[in-house]
């Protein structure tokens, strides 16, 4: 018997448990934090001989990626196959999608091939939810859903990794300015982040970009707002970078990559106007000479490597969690 | 309604000092590592360290990655990072845990070792054997047997002050 939809939060069950990962918002702080506490432990797993511990042994972990991502959906297979589960690998725009199947009776399909887990990234906002709730209506709650990163909308995996990043290095949320720079408008880490920010206690979070590339509004989330980089990100102590989505661009919202990186690049010049123990985040892949300098990217402040190697363990925290409740 | 003859709890002080006593003749100070499996192995593998004088630092060992009752009861909350500090390849080991009972977490714990390399041998030292064995597993070193019914648990609790005493915990 489902009962998604009559809960506060489809993401939970009636335990007030984890049962999918579909978005930040709207999760309570100790479950954040649990998913952050049950990530330290699976960090030390990738020390071993063996790199894998026997959780998920068994279980069938399906990648649905309807969009392409070569490194989430690799982050994603690794952890999985830490944790011991068999991984299927499908990247649907060049199969089934492209036949005409709905995407539902992709979820279907799978579903019927005993699948224990989908992990679920796609151009249009909502998507997981949608195949969450088609699981719940047919009696197949069961099987677990992970959002990758769907449309404008959510990647949570990506805000928690973020999340661990900074309480890596920071320790106190709770005593932290933290500032997002760049393409907020296209990004879906940009609102994970926001949300996984203020969820668990920072007490600022700016967000600096240029007005065409900053969602109408986005100051109700309870952020401040910058149009000017040099006066965002003065004094602070994490510097979040985004990517210049330029794919999902349609007209004219860049004079030209040279003009973005001149007023929105990260500059050793402009770092310094942080804190100098600030460090500097970036989701990947990196536009270098477009939103970060070189300098940066590769100087003592940036932590962007070690966010990879973070990713693997939050992954594996998030599917133990879920596989077992 | 049964009642219960109150029963007289083991003095973990004085098991940890007996523990050691037992252990000494069987490990090499310069060679033989002990793992603590958490929580209160922890502590007892610290007191055993420092008794036995072992030049090895000890290990620890949270078993929730390789505990058969995941799929029922799901991850623990609050699982801790194992750490072992020697090349496991070839080592003389200890598992140090405070309170035998079903032998599943020790399984678990063997099976977390050996996912660090391939040891020489394994010993089981732990404070109290109360009974209830599920699998096939014996301490090597154990001061203490008592029996305990099902819906009993006896904890190891360390006070501020570093001292270490059993509690019964009824269901």
């Amino acid at each position: 018997m489902s009962t998604f939809g009559r809960q506060s939060n489809p993401q939970l069950n009636s335990h007030g448990e984890l049962q999918h990962l579909l978005t930040i918002e709207g999760l309570p702080r100790d479950v954040l934090t649990r998913i952050l506490d049950t990530a330290a432990p699976f960090s030390e797993v990738a020390e071993r001989e063996v790199k894998k511990v026997p959780l998920l042994r068994g279980k069938s972990v399906f990648n649905l990626f309807f969009e392409n991502s070569t490194r989430t959906r690799t982050t994603f297979e690794i952890a999985a196959k830490r944790l011991s589960a068999d991984v299927i690998n499908l990247n649907i725009n060049t199969s089934s999608a492209s036949k005409g199947e709905t995407l539902l009776d992709t979820a279907d399909n799978l579903a019927a091939m005993q699948a224990d887990m989908f992990v679920v990234r796609h151009a249009s906002s909502g998507a997981p939810y949608l195949i969450a709730q088609h699981l719940a209506a047919t009696g197949r709650d069961h099987i677990h859903v992970v959002n990758a990163g769907d449309g404008r909308h959510a990647h949570p995996t990506q805000g928690l990794l973020d999340m661990y990043t900074i309480r890596h290095y920071k320790a106190d949320f709770t005593r932290l300015t933290v500032a997002i720079v760049g393409d907020l408008l296209h990004s879906r880490v940009a609102r994970s982040q926001i949300h996984g920010l203020l969820t668990l206690g920072v007490p600022e979070v700016r967000v600096i970009g240029p007005k065409t590339l900053l969602p109408t509004g986005v100051e109700r989330l309870g952020v401040r707002v910058f149009n000017d980089m040099r006066e965002g990100l003065r004094g602070v102590d994490v510097i979040m970078m985004l990517r210049l989505q330029n794919e999902r661009m349609q007209g004219a919202l860049l004079p030209s990559t040279q003009e973005y990186f001149k007023s929105w690049g990260l500059t050793p010049e402009k770092l310094a106007l942080a804190k100098p123990d600030a460090i500097v985040l970036h989701p990947g892949p990196m536009n270098r000479g477009v939103e970060i300098d070189s300098a940066v990217a590769d100087g003592g402040q940036a932590v962007i490597l070690p966010q990879v190697t973070f990713g693997i363990a939050v992954r594996m925290a998030v599917m133990a969690m879920l596989a077992g409740n | 309604m049964t009642t219960r003859m109150p029963l007289q709890l083991p003095d973990a002080e004085a098991l940890c000092a007996a523990l050691a006593d037992a252990m000494r003749a069987h490990v090499d100070p310069a060679a033989t590592a002990l793992v603590g499996i958490h929580t209160g192995g922890v502590w007892v593998a610290e007191r055993l360290h420092a008794a036995l004088g072992l030049k090895i630092p000890p290990g620890s060992m949270d078993v929730s990655f390789y505990r058969d009752d995941y799929h029922q009861r799901g991850l623990r909350a609050n699982a801790k990072t194992s750490q072992i500090p020697f090349d496991v390849e070839g080592a003389h080991i200890v598992i140090v845990d405070d309170v035998l009972y079903t032998g599943r977490t020790i399984r678990a714990a063997l099976n977390e070792l050996f996912d660090y390399g391939r040891p020489a041998r394994i010993d089981l030292a732990v404070l109290v054997d109360r009974g209830g064995r599920e699998l096939p597993i014996a301490p090597s070193f154990c001061p203490h047997t008592l029996s305990l019914a099902a819906a009993q648990t006896l904890e190891l609790e360390r006070a501020a002050d570093g001292g270490l005493a059993f509690r019964l915990v009824e269901k």
